[in-house]
């Protein structure tokens, strides 16, 4: 035991510099609260987010902060929002809750981020929306359809963006049942808050017995062999998909590996034609996707005005990336939140960021009126649905709303292009 | 032993604890120059901190390899919150929920340590390390499987404000530095007070030579499966702080890079070093931030391409070079011309009374820092 003899110097000398730390640091209190409005000066507004560019979500949705961005670009090039320029700083969490942490602090507190602007995923971004709620930051446009942004009382700062998945659950189990009735209905969702929401939906639309078998999957098992034989065993006729668009894909792929072909019905999050194509390959992902019917809220129908705007913006500030609904949906979060920068005023601040989105005037430019109000943080109540034909995906004679415990066909009152895209002050 | 030596223990535990003190005061005082994401960094490292202690105590002093301390970080984490979250619910006050749920993260991180201590003490080398590996492959799947686990999406933690009294004085982060640090101390302190005790020299007892040490009546099996629960209690301390400071426990955080990382960590820092695992945890934090800093500013599409995948490769590159330079790793390279020379002594002198000298086929025999000869006995 000599060997452990302690010596008395290292205590000695830490006691020192332990006093010494303790009179030098306590002056320079660097942590303590501090007030004024972060990320806004003269010039810019800088806002921040989370999204998966790498990891099982990436292939699905990395282009969606580039389309923000370079919308925000065509912004900036027409003088910014009150004569300031938007800056977007992206950050990638690889889809892991553990990463959206680390990244979303370092955005509030080392970026200064404004606002956080469509952070990305339900397992994700619910991971820090206590945070971001504590700190006080404006936490706009989750691009995930939970039901947890809506909850004005307890989020004040939060709003989603992306239809609930109770809307779209709904709207398609409901439109399943007018094309086709009788037919056995199944659901495949991810094993979160997606695919609960969701299958609550379908059970609004088709009775709490309508659903003859809901399997779930794990985005961390990149396999979904077991669920979809037990979805055949079943014999079911019309899945119903609340899957990201990977799983989507893995689900036609392995059904089709099974010779097995039933209706697919995906919800807008992973419903999407070209990204589809592009996990099923140029050859055999058209033939599989044909009459593929999927839920969207957006302008995301060739041809027209918004989609021909966001088609030039591309080609000029994206570098003429693959245009499909991602870019759509980038853009129109960039368009939604600098409508709400627009409303905040000359001078925003967190407090009138927030005001301005729950005032109700935003307009959007989506199929439906946006429902954003004091007691709704939900961006949309209803969508249109959508079909692949010949190797087109465009919107049907179906739109559908949800009211509370109703599901009712609407007519879409879609918003026309104003001022070139830019919202007006 | 005798009395004298007692007094000897005696003084030395007293030592180590005041000197734990201090350095726990010194941290204390350094989140003040921090700003709130350095506070943040910092709390998590010393989380880690608890998770490298015990790791490097493990395979450094019993040669037992650990793959699985994630998991042993996750099982605190889970630990604190399922007892943390009805105790919140229950609308018992921040401390007392705070302390139940430590002790949620000490039972669960214990009882898991103490299956695997004796999966340990019967298993050798590559086989434990493989039956660790296991573990947390599993544990996403487990995190999904098992009821109440909240799956991929994790469960959330009750919220630690800051305070009423110091409400004015610190933000939120620094607080949940100043309880990180605190619960690494109370951690880390107890492993130090062992390694240098008895318990200590059973170990490297053990280490040496199994049949040696049984000879001189000491039971091999009871101190593999004490060193691993001890290891245990220390990560899963780790994982309720995290858990605390992150606010959310998901299987994601304690993935099997993290848990490689952990045992990176303990290498790069040197077998059987505190202080070096404490450096091991500070990089284990720190190098990917400082990596991907670096990488955002090279091109938008060699970053992407690079995004997640470079702090590995630095990981290794790091690993490969640490351990061709300083086989003792930092501990050894940073312990000055006196203690390095001390330190190979005993490793140039003939051994024939060392048991640990006995023919070994443990691969990591020989980059243990500083095996102190067992002469004493």
């Amino acid at each position: 035991m000599r060997n452990h003899a302690p010596t008395p110097t290292p205590a000695a000398k830490a006691m020192a510099a332990a006093g010494a730390a303790v009179v030098g640091l306590t002056v320079a209190a660097c942590s303590s609260p501090a007030a004024a409005t972060p990320g806004v000066d003269d010039e810019t507004v800088k806002v921040g987010t989370h999204q998966p560019l790498t990891g099982p979500a990436a292939a699905g949705f990395s282009s969606i902060s580039a389309a923000t961005s370079a919308y925000f670009e065509y912004v900036n090039a027409q003088g910014g929002i009150h004569g300031r320029t938007i800056e977007y700083v992206v950050k990638d969490d690889g889809y892991n809750p553990a990463n959206t942490q680390t990244v979303v602090r370092e955005l509030v507190q080392e970026d200064d981020v404004f606002a956080l602007l469509n952070g990305l995923g339900t397992p994700t971004h619910s991971s820090v929306l206590d945070y971001l709620d504590q700190n006080g930051v404006p936490d706009l446009f989750v691009a995930s359809g939970s039901t947890t942004w809506n909850q004005p009382e307890e989020y004040p700062n939060t709003f989603g963006f992306n239809v609930d998945y109770v809307v779209e659950g709904a709207a398609l189990a409901q439109h399943a049942a007018d094309q086709k009735p009788g037919a056995v209905v199944c659901v495949l969702g991810q094993d979160d808050d997606f695919g609960e929401t969701f299958l609550q939906g379908v059970e609004l639309a088709l009775g709490a017995d309508g659903v003859a078998t809901y399997q779930t999957y794990s985005t961390s098992n990149e396999d979904v062999t077991a669920q979809i034989g037990a979805m055949k065993e079943a014999g079911c006729e019309i899945n119903l998909l609340a899957t990201i668009n990977g799983f989507t894909a893995m689900a036609l792929g392995t059904a089709a590996q099974m010779d097995w072909f039933p209706q697919w019905y995906a919800s807008s999050s992973g419903g999407d034609y070209p990204t589809l194509v592009g996990f099923l390959g140029e050859d055999v992902g058209p033939k599989l996707l044909e009459g593929f019917v999927s839920a969207n809220y957006l302008p995301n129908s060739p041809g027209g005005d918004w989609y021909e705007l966001f088609q030039q913006i591309n080609d000029e500030y994206n570098d003429g990336a693959p245009f499909d609904g991602n870019t759509v949906y980038g853009m129109s979060v960039g368009y939604l939140f600098a409508e709400a920068l627009a409303k905040a005023g000359e001078d925003p601040t967190r407090e009138s960021l927030v005001e301005a989105v729950g005032s109700g005037e935003l307009v959007g430019n989506g199929i439906l009126p946006l429902t954003f109000g004091a007691d709704d943080h939900a961006a949309y109540d209803g969508v249109g649905i959508a079909v692949v034909k010949g190797g087109v995906q465009d919107f049907v004679d179906a739109t559908y709303r949800v009211d509370g415990e109703t599901v009712s066909a609407v007519e879409p009152e879609p918003v026309p292009l104003e001022n070139d895209g830019i919202p007006a002050p | 032993m005798n009395r004298p030596v007692t007094g000897t223990r005696a003084r030395s535990v007293r030592a180590i604890v005041v000197r734990a003190a201090l350095l726990t005061l010194l941290a204390l005082a350094a989140t003040f120059a921090l700003d709130p994401f350095r506070n943040y960094q910092l709390a998590v490292i010393a989380a880690t901190f608890c998770a490298t202690a015990g790791l490097t105590l493990l395979v450094g002093l019993t040669g037992q390899l650990s793959l699985g301390h994630a998991v042993l970080m996750a099982a605190g984490g889970y630990g604190y919150v399922l007892v943390a979250g009805p105790a919140g619910d229950a609308g018992l006050p921040g401390p007392a929920r705070f302390a139940l749920g430590l002790a949620g993260a000490l039972a669960a991180s214990g009882a898991v340590g103490v299956l695997l201590g004796l999966a340990g003490a019967r298993l050798r080398g590559p086989y434990l390390a493989g039956l660790t590996l296991a573990l947390v492959i599993a544990l996403p799947a487990a995190a999904t499987q098992i009821p109440g686990l909240g799956k991929d999406q994790g469960l959330s933690v009750p919220f630690e404000a800051v305070p009423g009294p110091l409400t004015g004085v610190m933000v939120v982060e620094q607080w949940h530095a100043w309880i990180a640090i605190v619960v690494a101390a109370v951690a880390v302190t107890p492993l130090v007070v062992l390694r240098s005790g008895r318990a200590g020299l059973r170990m490297r007892a053990v280490h040496g030579d199994e049949v040696a040490a049984r000879l001189a009546g000491v039971s091999p099996a009871r101190v593999k499966v004490g060193a691993f629960v001890a290891s245990s209690l220390s990560a899963g301390l780790g994982g309720a702080v995290l858990a605390v400071v992150t606010q959310n426990v998901s299987p994601g955080r304690y993935s099997l890079a993290f848990s490689l990382l952990l045992v990176v960590a303990v290498v790069v820092g040197g077998l059987g070093s505190v202080g070096g695992a404490a450096a091991g945890a500070a990089l284990v934090v720190l190098l990917p931030w400082v990596v991907e800093t670096v990488a955002s500013g090279l091109p938008a599409d060699v970053a992407q391409r690079l995004s997640g995948n470079l702090a590995v490769a630095v990981f290794g590159a790091l690993l490969v070079a640490v351990t061709v330079a300083w086989p003792g790793g930092l501990a050894a390279a940073t312990a000055g011309p006196r203690a390095r020379l001390a330190g190979r002594l005993p490793r140039a002198r003939p051994r024939p009374a060392d048991p640990s000298s006995g023919p070994s086929s443990d691969p990591s025999h020989d980059l243990r820092p500083e095996p102190r000869p067992i002469t004493e006995r």
